[in-house]
């Protein structure tokens, strides 16, 4: 049991990351501020680049796995941006970022 | 001991740790701060999983580009007078039972499963292979993105902001 606890292998990543995708499922799936989504999903991207680099260090051993993690990153880096104007031109027209306030489209 | 275990346990701590404050905190600014610990923990392992260089493009994009639009946006946004309410919740207890369910399922599908592993991690500076992969069998990919962020960046202007009406305003 110490040696399985001691010696880091790749499931103690998919643990981490599985344990920070959980969390950020959490957070998307009860915030009612439309930002604490988009940090839920931050914290999905990230628990995916986890995955991606472990992987690419245990089992592949070439560079696809990076590449792809950098990718990750810079569509997060598109969608936070996309994300929080989206959010800020709510927040000029609703006066409120809570996203049930938001229903104007509701029949 | 081990020094590797040690660094694996304390970032995981971090990592976890920061997360759940990300997902529990009642306040949105404690929230988004909490952020910059799960970015730095991920940083951390990716570091020790031999990823320099994204570990280094985690810390320079994800912290100092998201992570300060995203301080910026919750400061234009949230009314600083009632902060103490600023990150409701809603339906708790249904979301943290399937999601109880969800990560047993997947914890048990990872102790599970017989993952392919090399005998020898590969532990080197891995600049010149990512580069060497972005300009051959990635080149493609590599050239939309920069579509693909030019495209964000003049939606994100169109989108935010302010729309002019009516007779245009001289001057």
């Amino acid at each position: 049991m110490d040696g399985l606890l001691l010696d880091i292998g790749l499931r103690h990543f998919l643990f981490v990351s599985l344990a920070v995708f959980v969390l950020g499922l959490y957070c998307v799936l009860t915030r009612k501020n439309a930002i604490g989504i988009l940090l839920g999903v931050e914290l999905i991207l990230n628990s995916a680049n986890i995955n991606y680099i472990a992987f690419s260090h245990f089992s592949s051993g070439n560079y696809d796995g990076q590449v792809f993690a950098i990718f990750v990153i810079m569509l997060a880096a598109a969608e936070a941006v996309i994300g929080l104007a989206i959010v800020l031109g709510i927040y000029q027209n609703f006066s409120s970022i809570d996203i049930e306030a938001v229903d104007s489209l509701q029949g | 001991m081990p020094l590797e275990a040690l660094v694996f346990y304390l970032l995981a701590a971090l990592t976890i740790g920061s997360a759940l404050i990300v997902a529990g905190s009642h306040n949105l600014v404690y929230s988004a701060f909490a952020l910059l610990g799960t970015f730095m923990g991920v940083a951390g392992l990716y570091a020790l999983l031999a990823a320099d260089f994204v570990a280094v493009i985690q810390v320079m994009l994800y912290i100092g580009g998201i992570l300060v639009l995203i301080l910026f946006a919750v400061m234009l946004t949230h009314r600083i007078a009632d902060v103490e309410v600023s990150n409701r919740t809603v339906g708790r207890i249904p979301a943290a039972l399937i999601l109880g369910v969800v990560g047993t399922v997947m914890g048990v599908c990872i102790e599970a499963a017989e993952w392919v592993q090399h005998a020898e991690p590969v532990v080197e500076p891995t600049t010149l292979g990512i580069g060497e992969a972005f300009l051959g069998p990635y080149i493609l990919p590599f050239e939309l993105a920069s579509v693909v962020l030019l495209v964000a960046l003049i939606g994100a202007v169109v989108v935010s902001r302010k729309e002019l009406r009516g007779p245009m305003v001289d001057g």
